[in-house]
């Protein structure tokens, strides 16, 4: 096991930040971790960083326990901040040679592990880290994070705020470390992002909702999913709302996600009730739930 | 020790890339250094003085003509009545108004003796004091002028019998003000840019995030504290050559003492401020938060420091804090070294008290530095 959590609970001052969280993460699995901003997503990571010590339960990281051993696992993880935080006055080389540097390394002995990525950035390796775009700055925040060839990759919020181009790029970069044997463990408010992961957990207010790969997570969905559209979107939000039968309604794209509560749903009563609403052009098919919804139920 | 090099030689990066930090570090504390000590005199020149005289006889006119002849008192007015002397200083039109009573002759030859009102206008209690003490010399220098002019005239045989006091002032003949702020505000200087930059400094990572990036990282407490603030000494060393070339140059003060001993003492003294500053920076979330504290300590330090007020003036329980002043020592140390050529024993008590303090206060802010929360 490269991370094992077992029983973590972290509270500041009132706040509980997280109750009773335990997971664990296999070697060199890719593993997400979803949930809403304030989920106490990243108190886990900086636990699991040695930056902050829980008030209860254990945890390893690479074999090591975050409190006894600490000072190893801090040779043995990159941990990338959500915030970037890397030095906006020095260059994205200095930036990298100072990494190298505490970390005891040299850019040339770990380049192999950073080289798909920072040849990306480094065309720009003398402009200043401030003055790069978030695409940028993420390339060089995951090269610092990985210049010291970590066993365990922590990415706390990589995409947030970058492109959807860029985001995928780093995707594509997750997958191909990953290769490479190292270990990952990455959050994302983002449920199209999950579905790259190999196994996700369902974070919010502090506890893990589900455990399981993106493929069987949905299948913990427990009722039919439907697809329904109209002429008037907003209108039919409201009106399935208002419809007594309902169970979920989210709006998802061009189409409303919709669940009944009865056992014997038929589509057909529910298109009559929408027509009696007025609303024309209307399709009711029936979908499979996504990430999305799923978290949608078990947050509920 | 590659680490600690390689962190030395970020900052001084750091340091000279940040355009608004070089002038702060550079030119503001030579500017700061011309002007103070130019500027921060405690002489009291250019005084309004005006005269109320009931008496109009040679005496009195002779008195005045005392005021008119010394360059401290610039002689403005003579007011017919004492209402409107004292409207005059109300609006600020005179500082000190000397009233010369009616018949101020005559007593003085017959009586031998007579009195002269003095009012001062004293909002600022330390110039009324020097002003007063101006005034007295000036009367008395009169009063015994016409002691001899009387005594000739009347008894022989009586010899006046006076002690003058002729002092000597050691250290600073001429009692030349400069010679004495120099030395003092040079020691403001390389405290305040020493203690601000470090304060500020590592909150700075704790605010952009680096901070957390490097607390993950192996590397050990000491090396990054070293590290973070070797720059700041090199700079507060660099700050205190410019203000001693400042001080021969420009202002001539002498330099009695050894500059090996200045050294080697400042060199001890800036490790006090800059494990202040860490200290400091431990226990702030932002820049700002710590300028304000750092600013709190610095003028107490000031205040309190000998530099501006005598410590032998102060109460007593303020004469004890000011044992905890680390800058009191090192008023005092430059002082005496620069001015009166002390040697290293001594500064020894200075210098062992500062070192000691130095101890604490860097125990105190590498044991209160965590890198986990």
């Amino acid at each position: 096991m490269s991370i094992t959590i077992q029983h973590i609970s972290k509270s500041f001052k009132d706040v509980v930040a997280l109750k009773d969280v335990s997971f664990e993460v296999k070697e060199g699995e890719l593993f997400g971790l979803i949930g809403p901003d304030g989920a106490g997503k990243t108190t886990l990571f900086r636990i699991l960083t040695t930056l902050l010590i829980a008030n209860e339960g254990t945890a390893t990281v690479a074999g090591f326990d975050v409190i006894n051993d600490y000072k190893s696992i801090r040779n043995s993880v990159g941990y990338m901040p959500g915030k970037f935080s890397l030095y906006q006055d020095l260059t994205i080389e200095e930036n990298l040679i100072f990494f190298a540097t505490i970390f005891g390394t040299t850019i040339e002995k770990n380049y192999d592990l950073i080289k798909d990525i920072y040849i990306q950035i480094e065309p720009f390796k003398n402009r200043r880290a401030g003055k790069l775009s978030g695409g940028m700055k993420q390339k060089l925040a995951l090269c610092c994070a990985l210049i010291h060839k970590p066993k365990v990759l922590f990415l706390d919020e990589p995409t947030t705020g970058v492109d959807p181009v860029s985001r995928k790029e780093f995707w594509d970069m997750l997958k191909r470390l990953q290769k490479k044997g190292i270990t990952i463990l990455v959050s994302t408010p983002y449920m199209d992002e999950a579905e790259l992961c190999d196994r996700i957990a369902f974070i919010q207010d502090g506890k893990i909702l589900e455990i399981d790969t993106p493929e069987a997570i949905v299948k913990h969905y427990p009722k039919p999913m439907y697809n329904i559209r109209s002429n008037n979107m907003y209108q039919l939000i409201n009106s399935l709302k208002a419809y007594e039968h309902q169970h979920s309604v989210y709006p998802f794209g061009e189409f409303v996600h919709y669940t009944d509560n009865r056992l014997d749903f038929n589509p057909k009563e529910l298109m009559l009730y929408l027509e009696s609403k007025n609303l024309s052009e209307i399709s009711i098919q029936i979908t499979q739930p996504t990430i999305e919804d799923t978290f949608m139920e078990l947050a509920k | 020790m590659k680490t600690i090099l390689y962190i030395i030689q970020k900052e001084f990066k750091q340091i000279f890339r940040n355009k608004g930090m070089l002038p702060i570090i550079f030119v503001l504390p030579i500017i700061q250094l011309v002007i103070l000590s130019n500027a921060a005199t405690f002489e009291v020149q250019h005084i309004k003085f005006g005269y109320i005289d009931h008496d109009h006889t040679s005496t009195s006119r002779a008195l005045v003509e005392r005021f008119n002849a010394s360059t401290y008192f610039d002689v403005l007015t003579d007011f017919p009545s004492e209402a409107l002397a004292n409207s005059a200083m109300l609006k600020g039109d005179v500082d000190v108004i000397v009233e010369i009573p009616h018949y101020f002759e005559r007593d003085l030859q017959k009586e031998k003796r007579t009195n002269v009102g003095v009012t001062i206008n004293a909002i600022d209690g330390a110039a009324a004091g020097v002003e007063n003490v101006y005034l007295t010399q000036i009367v008395q220098r009169f009063n015994q002028q016409v002691k001899v002019n009387l005594l000739q005239a009347s008894d022989l045989q009586v010899q006046p019998i006076q002690i003058e006091t002729i002092p000597l002032f050691w250290y600073n003949e001429t009692l030349n003000y400069k010679t004495f702020m120099v030395p003092g505000i040079l020691v403001l200087l390389v405290t305040m840019i020493t203690l601000f930059l470090s304060g500020m400094n590592i909150v700075r990572e704790k605010e952009i995030g680096t901070l957390e990036q490097i607390n993950v990282t192996p590397i050990k407490k000491s090396q990054f504290i070293i590290g973070k603030l070797f720059p700041f000494w090199v700079i507060g060393m660099g700050l205190l050559t410019i203000g001693l070339i400042l001080a021969r140059v420009v202002f001539n003060v002498p330099m009695v003492g050894s500059l090996v001993l200045m050294y080697f003492y400042t060199s001890i003294y800036i490790l006090v401020v800059l494990g202040i500053g860490l200290f400091i920076s431990n226990f702030t979330e932002t820049q700002q938060q710590a300028m304000f504290i750092a600013w709190f300590f610095m003028v107490i330090f000031i205040l309190m420091s000998g530099l501006f007020t005598p410590i032998e003036s102060m109460p007593k329980w303020a004469q004890l804090l000011t044992e905890f002043n680390p800058i009191k020592y090192f008023v005092e140390v430059m002082r005496m070294v620069m001015l009166k050529g002390s040697s290293f024993m001594d500064i020894l008590p200075q210098l062992l008290k500062t070192l000691l303090y130095a101890v604490v206060m860097n125990g105190l802010a590498v044991w209160s530095y965590k890198k986990t929360t």
